[in-house]
């Protein structure tokens, strides 16, 4: 790919992001967002609870949950005869729903609050914790604040030891923890109550990140250590330190240590995995059942641990072998090897090329530019199939969801995938390893994970009989298409359009270079045409769907009409005898689109487009043979159907007659009373407000009574030029080529 | 424009036609992948193995030493510039490799007396016709520190590399390769883990983990089943796992052999060959049974392990070779799953 595609695409990705910006479309932010619904509505649970079933004793637990926790919140009433009764009846009603459905983030909140400022009695206390489970997530908040009664010293010690032990269990749960790390030294300091230290090694050991490695508690651990002897969970602690900083802690742990903490969540085991499921939905198992053996031992991990491209080696081997075993022709034809180590530029290369070494191991090229110039013009087949073997096995072994679902190591496999892309880019070709592994992996991809390396992937498969392909990929592709978001079509869309430009830039190569060749396989150049308008018929499916599914969405308009922007310079851009017609499903939305970009790029299209086909024209009838290459008279019709709707709308106000035909009755119905004007150059409603701004700008006395019917004759030259300086170029293209000047209405 | 028109004939691309007819081993590749991917994965019927396809020049005493043992199974890529000529040098340079990684990266000179010992030694007549390469063996050996007469190696780790009925894989590289798809080792996995880097670094391969899921195990099951057996050493047995939380259930399910080769023999159609149909009926009369006692859907659980008096093998990748008239086929079936995995 070349640089300045790189950089429209960073564009049309930051086009994307900005109006993700606007819509949240992470599940993520959508989160956030339902958690402050829920803050406003204060105990009452989220909508997205999938819990839903609850009827009318659920809303009538609701509210006595709400009673309960206003009447802890106030603190005990002392002056009640039977404030036991009401005291346990209220335990009773929390820790029933709590148990059920769990508590929304603010009753936890509240909760949390009561039971470590004391102002109850222990065993409440208790038993309050005790029932601290949430619906799905905690706020980090309340944990502070929380944390902050312990300082007060309001609470016993068993409480405290309660509170640490749930903080333990819950962790995962937590929706953040950057302000509960900032109390790191807190906690480190509750190291020195000997009922809480285990925990409190446990907490840290969740918590800690390497910048909390410190000389000075690194010292109090072993100070510790020393005074209370080897204690399991300081062990785990001081391993965890020696992880994050080898040079701060001489003395030796053991390695094979296993168990460190007791297991402190088991109070809340079964409510935890509650939790776990209504965070999760229900669980993945069956599916993975399905899919084969569950785990399989990552070699990869212990093999090669430094990188998963291996490192340029020159090939050590075949010279240790060569010592002893040189044949003579070896003696004969042995240049001096140049080695790899030493190859630094491209003139190095060049004059090497005959001599070069090659990598022992052949995936390390990915990494290195001039090798892969080197493998480019090379011809051995060898080179090529080391390199195929080598990747198809990397991509099998490391793809995240084409054998174990290990999610956590998708950074590194998106980044393996990005230097792939680089090397194919670079190389102008796809590998056929992407190819296979893309066959293999797509039926069982989310749509989700690694999601722009991958369908950069898409848009490198190589040349292709396309009917030969579609069942592999693009029926896969399809479906994954249609089920989701407009950002993921768009992405899609984008990608088959550079799908198709490096198809359009092979074959336009390589007819050029192989001038004269006889073949009765449909290896001929109407074959390939076949393919690459199977293509395009195919995209055009996908697009007319996808329009209809988003509403005419003007996003994916733009997308769709990039792609068609492809599609319409075949024929002079590429000299391929190929000219596809967009689908009316496109054409109509397109010109009755609200935004005035559209419509500009629409007109821009059919310019080109009538630019290639007049090309094709000329050639036919400067070469007077019947060439297959003839575009059927069918194509023209087309096109000059389009030509007239739009003519008809924009130009002579004269719509839904010819080309775009509508029963007049139909018409009236919409009682719309001048609908012949209204799709025209001055009253489109995409450019509408551009008519309104003429207007003021050029008679700004007539501020109060705009006149639109009054833009004709020469005001309607005027308004074109204002339209054209405006930055509609396309559509001044089209005016020019398409319309006759003596046609002024 | 001007170029254009002389390109209105027929006119194909080299490129293009070597695509299109497959010409190069790599299209050969590409094209088995698209068969694969495209139709049902693996053929409907496999040949039962038969009696002893063990050519006459092996070595008894080696393939006595590959049975009863438990291999981890491996898929490898073809092995470039491998040659069968240079096993004692690659013994050699391997074994410096081994104590330089044991040694933590410093510095070995090859042909240092180490505590080791590296052997590279084929396996006669392992293998299924005459195109498929040699098998060979490597172990690691320790030598006794004691220079006593009759000091004896101890084997630390063995691997051993074979091919058998490979051709499909053969017919789809060039010569500069060595196509050993499967691997099997035993011993520690440090060992593994070493020898397997070397080998990638040397002849430029890949080894994956070959697991056998629940389908495959199915068949193995029923292959194995079908063999004639002078007489049983094991019983056939078969491990379910049930996928519950927080541990998960296994079920063990043991038949009497006789009786097992009895419920094959009444499904059992094609004489010589195991067809897909039958390997479901089988497995469901296996069901069925259970569920009649039990109350329990063995299809809903998934299937781990599968020993018989053949073989025994494990989900996660695991053999143990029983019987040496079988080994051949065992190994038939083997490879063709790692060529699978490799495709």
């Amino acid at each position: 790919m070349s640089p300045q595609k790189r950089v429209k695409n960073s564009q049309v990705q930051k086009r994307t992001s900005q109006v993700s910006g606007n819509y949240p479309t992470n599940l993520l932010a959508w989160e956030e967002k339902e958690d402050l619904n829920d803050s406003k509505y204060s105990l009452k649970r989220g909508q997205n609870n999938p819990v839903e079933d609850y009827g009318h004793a659920d809303d009538q637990a609701e509210d006595a949950l709400q009673i309960a926790v206003r009447y802890f919140e106030k603190g005990p009433v002392k002056t009640s005869q039977n404030k036991d009764k009401i005291l346990e009846e209220h335990l009773k009603t929390v820790e029933n729903v709590a148990l059920k459905n769990g508590l929304a983030p603010e009753g936890i909140d509240i909760l949390l609050n009561v039971a470590l400022s004391g102002k109850f009695g222990s065993a409440v206390n208790t038993r309050i914790l005790k029932c601290m489970i949430p619906t799905t997530l905690i706020s980090e908040h309340s944990v502070v604040k929380a944390v902050s009664w312990l300082c007060v010293g309001k609470c016993s010690g068993s409480t405290k030891v309660l509170f640490y032990r749930w903080l333990v269990a819950m962790f995962d749960f937590i929706d953040h923890k950057e302000e509960i790390n900032l109390l790191y030294g807190f906690f480190f300091a509750s190291l020195q109550d000997d009922a809480l230290c285990p925990y409190a090694c446990h907490l840290l050991y969740l918590l800690t990140k390497k910048e909390n490695v410190k000389p000075f508690r690194v010292r109090k651990l072993l100070d510790l250590q020393a005074k209370m002897g080897m204690q399991p969970h300081l062990q785990a602690l001081l391993s965890l330190y020696k992880f994050f900083a080898p040079t701060l802690i001489s003395v030796s742990l053991p390695t094979r240590k296993k168990i460190y903490f007791k297991n402190s969540e088991n109070l809340w085991k079964t409510a935890l995995l509650a939790v776990r499921q209504r965070n999760q939905g229900p669980p993945p198992e069956p599916l993975k059942l399905m899919l084969g053996p569950a785990k399989v031992r990552p070699v990869k991990r212990k093999w090669n641990s430094y990188s998963v491209i291996p490192v340029l080696n020159s090939s050590s081997c075949s010279k240790e072998c060569g010592k002893k075993g040189m044949i003579l022709s070896n003696y004969l034809s042995s240049h001096e090897l140049f080695p790899l180590e030493q190859l630094k530029s491209f003139p190095q290369l060049l004059q090497n090329i005959h001599c070069l070494e090659l990598p022992s191991q052949m995936g390390a090229v990915l990494n290195n530019s001039l090798l892969l110039h080197y493998i480019n013009c090379v011809k051995d087949e060898s080179i090529l199939l080391r390199l195929y073997h080598w990747l198809s096995q990397t991509l099998q072994e490391e793809c995240i969801w084409y054998k174990v679902n290990n999610f956590e190591h998708e950074k590194e496999f998106a980044n393996f995938l990005a230097t792939v892309n680089r090397a194919q880019c670079f190389l102008q070709e796809g590998f056929y390893s992407c190819e296979t592994f893309l066959y293999k992996s797509l039926p069982l991809w989310d749509g989700f994970c690694c999601r722009s390396q991958f369908l950069q992937l898409v848009s490198w498969i190589p040349f292709n009989s396309f009917s030969e392909v579609k069942p592999l990929v693009f029926d896969h592709l399809a479906q994954l298409f249609f089920t989701s978001t407009i950002y993921f079509k768009s992405s899609v869309l984008q990608s088959l359009k550079e799908l198709l430009q490096n198809w359009l830039l092979w074959l336009s190569v390589d007819i050029h270079m192989k001038p004269v060749m006889n073949s009765p396989l449909e290896t001929t150049l109407g074959g390939s045409m076949n393919s690459v308008s199977e293509l395009i018929h195919y995209v055009g499916w996908l697009s007319t769907t996808a329009l209809r599914l988003e509403s005419n969405s003007t996003f994916l308009l733009h997308f769709i009409l990039d792609f068609y922007e492809k599609v319409c310079d075949i024929y002079i851009n590429y000299n391929l005898p190929l000219v596809v017609l967009f689908p009316p499903g496109i054409f109509y939305p397109a010109l009755l689109s609200l935004d005035s970009s559209i419509l500009n790029q629409l007109c821009y299209i059919m310019h080109r487009y009538r630019k290639n086909l007049t090309a094709a024209k000329k050639n036919e009838l400067v070469q007077k043979t019947k060439s297959e290459f003839n575009f059927s008279s069918k194509t023209y019709q087309e096109f000059n159907h389009y030509l007239t709707a739009m003519v008809g709308c924009l130009w002579t106000s004269k719509p839904f007659q010819k080309g775009f035909y509508i029963d007049p009755d139909v018409l009236e119905k919409t009682g719309v009373a001048e609908y012949k004007n209204s799709l025209n150059l001055v009253h489109h409603p995409a450019l509408l407000s551009y008519a309104v701004s003429f207007l003021l700008q050029e008679w700004p006395e007539e501020r109060t009574t705009v006149n639109m019917r009054s833009i004709r004759g020469k005001k309607w030259n005027w308004y074109l030029d204002y339209l054209f300086s405006e930055g509609l170029q396309g559509l001044k293209l089209f005016i020019r080529s398409s319309i006759h000047h003596s046609s002024v209405p | 424009m001007d170029s254009y028109e002389s390109t209105h004939q027929h006119i194909a691309s080299s490129r293009l036609k070597d695509y299109f007819i497959g010409a190069t081993p790599l299209q050969k590749r590409l094209e088995s992948v698209r068969k694969q991917t495209s139709f049902v994965p693996t053929p409907p019927r496999r040949k039962i193995p038969q009696c002893s396809q063990l050519q006459e020049d092996n070595d008894p005493q080696k393939v006595a030493f590959l049975l009863h043992k438990q291999w981890t199974l491996y898929s490898l890529t073809p092995l470039y510039k491998f040659s069968y000529t240079n096993l004692k040098e690659y013994a050699s340079l391997l074994s410096a490799f081994i104590a330089a990684e044991k040694q933590k990266g410093l510095a070995v000179e090859v042909g240092e007396d180490f505590n080791i010992k590296v052997t590279f030694s084929t396996l006669l007549g392992m293998k299924g016709t005459q195109r498929d390469p040699e098998a060979f063996l490597v172990q690691i050996l320790s030598k006794s520190q004691l220079p006593s007469e009759n000091r004896e190696h101890k084997v630390l780790w063995t691997g051993w590399f074979c091919c058998i009925f490979g051709d499909s894989l053969l017919e789809t590289v060039s010569e500069d390769f060595t196509c050993v798809p499967l691997f099997l080792a035993n011993g520690a996995e440090t060992n593994t883990a070493i020898v397997g880097t070397w080998f990638q670094k040397t002849f430029d391969c890949y080894f994956s983990p070959l697991a056998i899921n629940a389908f495959n195990l199915s068949w193995m099951a029923a292959m194995w089943t079908a063999c004639k057996m002078d007489q049983y050493m094991a019983a056939t047995e078969f491990l379910w796992s049930v996928p519950c939380s927080p541990q998960s259930l296994d079920i063990s399910y043991a038949i009497h052999p006789e009786d097992a080769k009895a419920l094959w023999d009444s499904v059992h159609k094609t004489p010589g060959e195991v067809t897909q149909e039958e390997v479901d009926l089988f497995m469901d009369c296996l069901y069925s049974h259970f569920h009649r006692h039990f109350k329990i859907h063995l299809s809903a659980t998934r299937l781990v392990r599968v020993s018989t008096s053949v073989a025994s093998a494990h989900t996660d990748g695991k053999i143990k070779i029983l019987c040496h008239k079988y080994l051949i086929g065992v190994l038939a079936y083997l490879t063709e799953l790692a060529i699978f995995q490799i495709d």
